[in-house]
């Protein structure tokens, strides 16, 4: 452990600014990223099973 | 034909086919849902030891203080912003040659995770720039050059986006992706080639290493750790594209059906 407290960890020797700042953008980039994906993902597969069902039922009432 | 040879190209043939099998999306989209939790766990993994070694055991910089910390994001978002770039320009082509869907799919998948490192970079960079440099910006080579590399990613995306048809769209950027990977060795080497604000390469392959070996070690655990995190995430959208794109296949009709239950 380099740092003598925490106080110490979060100034970052006076640069806290400009190190947080990189921290914090580069964490909510990629968990924002995999959040999206995560959105994207649910929305596609309800869209498609509405989709598939609009289809069988299309199916059905031609047949019908 | 000698029994010896017959094997061989009995073998190569078999080693051909295991790698064709997966250019289907059929066998791949399976094979890529169990992968991504294995990239999933390293990257995550790596990433926690990076930053622990970044953050709690690498000594101050004598020179620049605790603001060259921003190296342990910024070097290994650099780097994969290149490197991504490759790997979409590599799929590209081969689905343009090869007339591959999968591989044009697996480009377009790679595109926006690329981006994304290209503006971590840019921003870290800039964030490094301002104590060090005095300004968050110059317009020198090597900051250009990797602007310009947000700029193809966008083109290429924008361009993607923009045409109709799928497979027109998959050809018109692997075109604009492959003009573009000029750009990458003009990052590369922009250090050498230009005077630039910029400092050197950190690591080279002919000089022994111009920083402390726990810097080092933590900046490549991280870079190793973000190369996960892009593969997890790139077969995480390249299975939204399959989905989206192979929906008049039966079998994705049938897994959506089997996901809903």
């Amino acid at each position: 452990m380099i740092w003598e407290n925490w106080s110490d960890f979060f100034a970052m020797g006076g640069y806290g600014l400009y190190v947080w700042g990189s921290v914090v953008v580069t964490l909510v980039l990629m968990f924002g990223e995999i959040f999206l994906l995560a959105m994207r993902w649910n929305a596609s597969i309800r869209h498609l099973g509405k989709w598939i069902r609009n289809l069988q039922k299309e199916r059905h009432e031609n047949k019908a | 034909m000698s029994i010896a040879s017959y094997t061989q190209s009995r073998k190569s043939a078999l080693s051909a086919s295991v790698w064709f099998k997966y250019a289907s999306p059929q066998l791949f989209f399976p094979l890529a849902g169990k992968l991504i939790p294995v990239f999933a766990v390293i990257s995550a993994v790596l990433c926690i030891i990076g930053a622990y070694i970044g953050f709690f055991v690498a000594p101050t910089d004598q020179q620049q203080g605790d603001a060259y910390r921003i190296i342990f994001l910024h070097v290994p978002a650099a780097w994969m912003s290149m490197v991504i770039y490759l790997a979409m320009a590599f799929w590209a082509g081969i689905g343009l040659v090869m007339n591959t869907r999968l591989s044009s799919m697996m480009a377009t998948a790679l595109a926006p995770t690329g981006a994304m490192f290209t503006v971590l970079a840019l921003w870290t960079g800039a964030l490094w720039g301002k104590p060090t440099w005095g300004a968050w910006w110059v317009w020198d080579a090597r900051l250009t050059s990797e602007l310009i590399l947000l700029f193809l990613y966008i083109g290429f995306m924008a361009l993607q986006a923009s045409i109709d048809d799928l497979r027109r769209a998959d050809k018109a950027g692997a075109v604009l992706a492959l003009v573009g990977v000029i750009n990458v060795p003009v990052i590369y080497f922009s250090v050498q080639w230009w005077n630039t604000l910029h400092q050197g390469s950190s690591i080279s392959l002919r000089n022994a290493p111009s920083m402390a070996i726990t810097m080092l070690v933590g900046m490549l655990v991280m870079a190793l750790g973000f190369w996960a995190y892009s593969i997890a995430v790139a077969l995480l959208r390249v299975r939204c594209i399959v989905l989206e794109r192979e929906r008049h296949s039966d079998w994705i009709k049938q897994y959506v059906v089997s996901m809903e239950k």
